[in-house]
């Protein structure tokens, strides 16, 4: 029977073309995504790497709120001017607990993954309240109110919890003190910031990042976010001899002129 | 509308309408103090609208036996009005946010108003707003038509229909707040997701039911492609918004995924969004107006069997083209890439059938609009197909990636493919749906075809300029060996591509405003005379007339219409 013959069949078939169209259309996303979950070298290992603090990941959920992604990227490409132009390409185990990843798909504004600690917290500042005070040429949004919210950090241990849930390593203590800890972060020289050295670690940056230490705003949240970026392991600044599994694609040259 | 009911049929949306208020209800008081309060009150209200609707009616008189006689296009009509409302929101929407890369202040100080939040109104609003309602109204159409039978009852449509609408809603003002995934063309977040899943089921087993009942033996092909976009989209949606909520009070989730597992299923999830919603629902469209409007057959029942499983098996395996040179491990971007690439094959083969089934009728093409809109959407059909394999070559991805060319690539399917054949499609359809000799002006739809070629074209050119120059100056090194340019130097240089940006956006937002007063006057004015003659006209529906074993791939299954 000649496939056509068999279609003539199969299309008459209510049920049979539904089941037909399910099986097709499933393998190629069984076989590329599934995988994924299951190689180990898929992503590389890390042990040093640590989680979002609470505040930092408030200012994350500002990022995605504020549909920062459609504009930047979160994701260096092996390819040289961008290695050159951003800094080591971008491995997969640096975004191991981003739900979701931002690693974007459009560059109106520069790559962000290693943003972290290149500008100063005034510059971060001045520029989210209004890039053209700062870059006269930007097309960037300005977020003004930013400085002029409040921080919702109430809610912050539910966030700790269901990011535990889908697998992010946060302990029983980070979750009890996620409020204090968002204050904390933007607070030095208080009982609250000792905390988050204590938790997130000595090297976590602590200071009051819009330089008011009283109040914590959307502001310090997004900047302390931003100061993190490409920070949170040094994995891949390391040799790619020293990775456990390094990254399968050599940085490509470019033709230049 | 609720006249049409049956007593049994209010009832049940009664009952229905009751869950939804109560849903809204308790998203209101559970999200108190969250954004999730607000959506809830939007549920409520929208609850409470479709209750008085249903009560205004309830003691209206029964419909009579013979309503069996006819199809049931109301919800097809409701469909088409809401596609266009939200054709004109959306585009508009467009035009704001391609003028804010151009002027950045031209807004407000407000959150909602800012480019990050009013892009996902745009995207949603005309992918799900305007093709989401064209593609439901028309298969509601196409369906009983190719297996001449009445859809199954009447209460059923206009749930998914307006259940739809509702998500739409939800989204849209959701974005406003900054309620998002932030997952391109799924940021809606889990509640409004969950509504999707029962709405869209519901769609499905309408469908399927409308085949069961089918007095055809084939079913004809552009209920595969329909039956392939509800199916897929069912099954893509359901597994990229995987995700756990922070609470039941919150509209806060955190995706299951997170890095490159993430980014694989939400580029699995984005490439086949554009392949079985914007691909497939609107091959279905095209294979049952384009015969009908040019009076010819489809041109090979062969090539349309090839072009629907090639569509079907090798877009599913495309979506790796999208993180080329990322953390995705190469073997995965190296499939992507080939798949992309045979991809090309079933996709030609559907524009190509799609224009010789136009033999013999291109001086129809010439003088009709119409049609002209369903001829030029099967040229960028085929040209962004080419464009999109071409594009997936790894290394011509790596000039063309994070660029506007993409965005370029994006609307010439969008403005060129999707809108033209839908804009086709509509207008082929008012008139046979409210039973008129032909639209309102003729001369407005010409005029709404040129705009719309003009802006496409507009468009098009404007990214493929801006997007490799962008690419070029990224990647350009000057005699020492240095990057020749910063980033914001290649800002600048977009400046004069992102205003022409918006002025093709705004010639095909033009037409499109001039195509819904088009719309709205043929359904408000019938011709002089022409409506008692029109009306006359046999009911196609169980009429009969064509022997049973018609062949499936003659695409005119109904005389009289």
């Amino acid at each position: 029977m000649s496939v056509f013959g068999f279609h003539y069949k199969l299309e008459r078939k209510a049920i049979g073309l539904v089941l037909a169209i399910v099986a097709v259309a499933s393998i190629g996303g069984l076989v590329e995504i599934a995988p994924l979950f299951t190689i180990h070298q898929t992503v590389e290992d890390a042990p040093d790497m640590r989680v979002y603090t609470p505040l930092e990941l408030a200012g994350r959920n500002i990022y995605i709120r504020e549909g920062c992604y459609a504009c930047h990227s979160q994701m260096i490409r092996t390819l040289r001017d961008e290695v050159e132009r951003y800094g080591p390409y971008s491995l997969a185990v640096e975004s191991k607990y981003d739900h979701p990843m931002l690693w974007g798909s459009k560059r109106t504004g520069p790559d962000l993954a290693r943003i972290g600690e290149k500008y100063s917290d005034d510059w971060h500042v001045a520029h989210l309240n209004n890039p053209r005070d700062v870059v006269p040429e930007s097309v960037m949004p300005a977020y003004r109110w930013l400085l002029r919210n409040e921080l919702e950090t109430a809610d912050l241990g539910l966030h700790l919890k269901a990011l535990r849930k889908v697998g992010v390593p946060y302990t029983d203590e980070m979750i009890a003190n996620a409020p204090a800890d968002a204050y904390g972060q933007a607070a030095p020289d208080t009982p609250q910031a000792e905390g988050v050295s204590k938790r997130y670690g000595k090297d976590t940056t602590v200071r009051a990042f819009d330089s008011r230490p009283g109040r914590l705003t959307e502001m310090d949240a997004v900047v302390a976010y931003l100061q993190v970026l490409g920070r949170l392991t040094p994995v891949a600044s390391k040799p790619v001899a020293a990775l456990t599994a390094p990254a399968q694609v050599p940085v490509k040259t470019t033709s230049g002129k | 509308m609720i006249g049409q009911l049956t007593v049994s049929e209010r009832q049940s949306a009664l009952i229905i309408l009751l869950f939804i208020v109560l849903w809204g209800l308790s998203m209101a008081i559970a999200g108190h103090g969250d954004l999730l309060g607000p959506q809830g009150w939007i549920v409520l209200l929208a609850g409470v609208l479709g209750l008085f609707g249903v009560m205004s009616g309830y003691y209206a008189p029964e419909p009579g036996a013979d309503r069996l006689t006819r199809y049931y296009d109301d919800p097809s009509k409701v469909g088409i009005i809401l596609a266009m409302i939200w054709a004109v929101i959306g585009m508009f929407v467009g035009v704001w946010v391609a003028t804010l890369l151009a002027y950045p202040d031209l807004t407000f100080d407000a959150g909602w108003a800012s480019f990050g939040r009013l892009r996902p109104v745009h995207t949603s609003g005309v992918i799900f707003g305007f093709g989401g309602n064209a593609l439901i109204a028309t298969s509601f159409y196409v369906m009983q038509r190719t297996c001449r039978t009445r859809l199954p009852d009447q209460l059923t449509p206009w749930f998914v229909l307006l259940g739809y609408n509702l998500f739409c809603l939800l989204a849209a003002s959701g974005y406003l707040m900054g309620i998002t995934q932030s997952k391109e063309y799924a940021e809606p977040e889990w509640y409004a997701d969950i509504w999707l899943v029962i709405v869209w089921v519901t769609y499905f087993v309408l469908y399927l039911r409308v085949l069961m009942r089918r007095k055809e033996p084939h079913i004809y092909v552009a209920n595969w492609y329909y039956m392939a976009f509800i199916l897929v989209v069912a099954i893509l949606h359901i597994v990229n918004n995987l995700a756990m909520p922070i609470s039941f009070g919150s509209a806060k989730s955190y995706s299951a995924f997170s890095g490159v597992q993430d980014a694989m299923t939400q580029w699995w999830y984005g490439h086949n969004a554009v392949a079985f919603f914007l691909t497939a629902g609107f091959l279905g469209m095209m294979y049952y107006f384009m015969p009908k409007r040019a009076g010819r057959p489809i041109y090979s029942y062969r090539l349309s069997i090839i072009s629907f499983w090639g569509i079907t098996f090798f877009y599913m395996w495309a979506g790796s083209h999208h993180l080329h040179y990322t953390a995705l491990p190469h073997w995965v971007q190296t499939l992507g890439m080939t798949f992309s690439v045979m991809l090309l094959v079933p996709s030609w083969a559907s524009a190509g059938n799609a224009l010789m089934t136009l033999n013999g009728a291109w001086h129809k093409v010439r003088d009709d609009a119409t049609l002209r809109f369903m001829m030029v959407a099967a040229v960028f059909y085929g040209l962004s197909t080419f464009e999109g394999s071409f594009m997936a070559i790894r290394s011509v991805n790596s000039l063309s990636h994070y660029t506007d060319w993409t965005v370029g690539h994006v609307h010439a399917g969008a403005l060129g493919w999707v809108a033209m054949i839908t804009f086709g499609s509509i207008y082929a359809a008012v008139p046979w749906l409210w039973k008129r000799e032909a639209m309102y002006s003729a001369r407005l739809v010409e005029a709404h075809f040129w705009l719309a070629l003009a802006g496409t074209l507009i468009y098009v050119f404007a990214m493929w300029n801006s997007g490799i120059i962008q690419g070029l100056m990224w990647r350009t090194y000057n005699e020492s060996g240095r990057l020749a340019y910063s980033f914001i130097d290649s800002l600048v240089a977009m400046h004069p591509y992102y205003i022409a940006r918006a002025i093709g956006g705004l010639f095909f937002l033009i037409g499109a405003v001039i195509g819904a007063y088009n719309i709205w006057m043929t359904i408000r004015t019938a011709p002089e005379g022409a409506a008692a003659k029109v009306s006359e006209r046999p009911d196609p529906v169980l009429a009969g007339g064509l022997p049973a074993d018609v062949p499936a791939n003659i695409p005119a299954l109904q005389p009289g219409e």
